[in-house]
């Protein structure tokens, strides 16, 4: 089923003319209200006015991650502070968390597109989803609860962690809907198994899986062990939350982007040229119906292709395939985004520890596991050991605090970590997404 | 009346110790006394040679993450008891014992203990109030 079916369906032609409008206004807006767009558009010698047609949207500058983290917290914000009714943030170091922000408008129509999502995943009026993304800072437990409820459907906001109770809960509501990470929900069949409860003899049919990549091989793990079908969500806080795309459950080929927001489009990440259809490169959106928090052309660093064929569950939008990599270090813990530089920062913050460290990303079971190895110096180095191990909880302590995600702190010897051509390897993943 | 021992970090792998052994043998360093502390992890290995900075050179140089303590080398009566009534004496004190281990020769009818207090200069103080004797560093490393 479709939840919106006049834009979801709409002609090309059509839905181009409204993106055009609708970018004409975002840009305005940008280049009035916030400093930082104005800025860029003048260093570049361009006016809004330069901006006539949706190929002239490559004319514009980019937007990184960078530029949000040099505008902390609210600089990017194109309205007064009294018209936001919403604060998200990504996760970060201290004072530097990606921040954004929602109006009134902007929350419904989040809420709208999370409820395209969840139906093009299966759900309608009348199911009992379990929501069991984390609910807070992250966008992804509200997000889904948002959309569930426009929906009509009723919502358990159960949210992440506690497991043995959650498995209780979908015994004894019977939730016919699932939302969660992809592990997540591995981890849950895991402990109800434990438990004597089989997934299997559940009510659940759909799952509604994101936040973080996982392969084909993972999907069909997904689907025997739960018993449901398993369709992948897209979305980064950046750009609006989950709900920027979404995978219809006839097809689970290929994510359709709700381009009546989102203007996609694929650029080679070292030069910055736009790829035509079909060509595998770095994710760019722009949206156009934010009101507090719009983006011009900003990078996600994911890595895919947008493919324009007509899906057979009557979409026109236009798809991207499933999230291949990323162009940067970023890597995804347990739906949590982190990056090298994060931890380099929690470990030089600390008195005495240099920074010649290294993340080792393993997947126990099902869930990821992040080793974070420090090379002992001679300023760090005690002769007793439960300084040593003191350090090592410290360390795990800040970046818990910091970063949200738990890690085991392993201290090595000096020229433990190797070096590739006098460069440290910050990063070994060896999980086989 | 300090003496200086030697730390190293090791990660808890196969042959390491023998790889540290193997560094103060090349530069002729001769090991007086060592005790090992571990975790699953990692250990960290104490020594008293007979030249504290000849060793430690060649260990940093070798790559590995080399401290410098100062420890006390108290003389201990050799029969029963003889390390009880000292412990006792110091927790009586309020000196704290970081770790202890034995060195290997014998002064007289004596034997010989490393300790490690977390306040080496009270500990030494409190000690020789009492009469024990304490080895100084530069008799204990040519034992």
């Amino acid at each position: 089923m479709i939840y919106d079916i006049e834009y979801e369906t709409m002609p090309r032609e059509a839905l181009e003319a409204i993106q055009l409008r609708r970018l004409k206004a975002t840009i305005d807006r940008c280049y009035a209200s916030v400093p930082f767009y104005r800025k860029k558009f003048e260093a570049a010698g361009i006016t809004p006015g330069d901006i006539q047609s949706l190929k002239d949207l490559q004319r514009l500058p980019f937007t990184t991650k960078q530029d949000l983290r040099d505008n902390y917290p609210f600089g990017m914000f194109a309205v007064p502070m009294e018209n936001v009714v919403r604060i998200h943030a990504s996760s970060g170091t201290t004072g530097q968390p990606t921040v954004v922000g929602y109006t009134a408008r902007d929350v419904d129509t989040w809420a709208g597109l999370m409820a395209r999502s969840l139906m093009a995943g299966g759900a309608s009026r009348g199911d009992i989803i379990h929501n069991a993304y984390g609910y807070g800072l992250f966008t992804g437990g509200l997000g889904a609860h948002y959309g569930a409820e426009k929906l009509g459907a009723s919502v358990i906001p159960v949210s992440g962690g506690n497991t043995k109770r959650q498995v209780v809960i979908m015994r004894d509501f019977g939730p016919t809907i699932l939302t969660a990470t992809p592990s997540y929900a591995l981890h849950l069949a895991e402990v109800a198994e434990e438990l004597g409860v089989s997934f299997r003899d559940l009510n659940f049919k759909y799952g509604i899986f994101g936040a973080e990549p996982w392969s084909e091989k993972m999907r069909g793990e997904i689907e025997e062990k739960l018993g449901l079908v398993a369709v992948d969500i897209y979305g980064l806080s950046e750009v609006i939350g989950p709900g920027v795309a979404m995978e219809c459950h006839e097809a689970k080929n290929g994510l359709h982007i709700f381009e009546d927001h989102f203007i996609p489009e694929i650029i080679n990440p070292e030069t910055g040229e736009v790829l035509p259809y079909g060509e595998i490169g770095e994710l760019v959106f722009t949206s156009i119906t934010k009101e507090a928090f719009p983006v011009l052309r900003y990078r996600t660093r994911d890595i895919t292709s947008l493919n324009p064929e007509p899906c057979i569950c009557g979409r026109t939008v236009v798809r991207m395939n499933k999230v291949s990599g990323r162009s940067d270090d970023m890597l995804i813990i347990r739906g949590v985004n982190v990056f090298p530089s994060q931890i380099e920062s929690v470990l030089m913050e600390m008195q005495n520890v240099e920074p010649h460290y290294q993340l080792v990303v393993d997947r126990e079971g099902q869930l990821d596991i992040l080793t974070v190895m420090v090379e002992v110096s001679e300023a760090m180095f005690s002769d007793e050991v439960k300084t040593l191990q003191g350090m090592e909880r410290e360390i795990t302590k800040n970046i818990k605090e910091y970063l949200g995600v738990s890690a085991k702190v392993k201290l090595v010897e000096p020229k433990a970590i190797a070096r590739s051509q006098g460069k440290a390897v910050r990063v070994i993943d060896n999980r086989n997404i | 009346m300090r003496a200086e021992q030697i730390s190293v970090f090791l990660e808890n792998k196969a042959g390491r110790l023998c790889e540290v052994t193997g560094i103060l043998a090349e530069a002729h360093v001769n090991i007086r006394a060592l005790a090992l502390a571990d975790t699953s992890d990692f250990g960290v290995l104490r020594l008293i040679v007979d030249d504290t900075d000849k060793a430690k050179e060649a260990l940093k140089k070798a790559g590995f993450t080399v401290g410098k303590t100062n420890v006390l080398a108290v003389e201990v009566p050799d029969r029963p008891g003889g390390l009880h009534e000292i412990l006792d004496f110091l927790q009586s004190s309020h000196i704290n014992v970081e770790y202890m281990y034995a060195f290997v020769q014998q002064t007289g009818n004596n034997a010989v203990m490393i300790f490690r207090f977390d306040n080496t200069d009270e500990a030494l103080r409190v000690i020789q109030e009492k009469g024990l004797r304490v080895i100084d560093g530069k008799t204990l490393y040519g034992m």
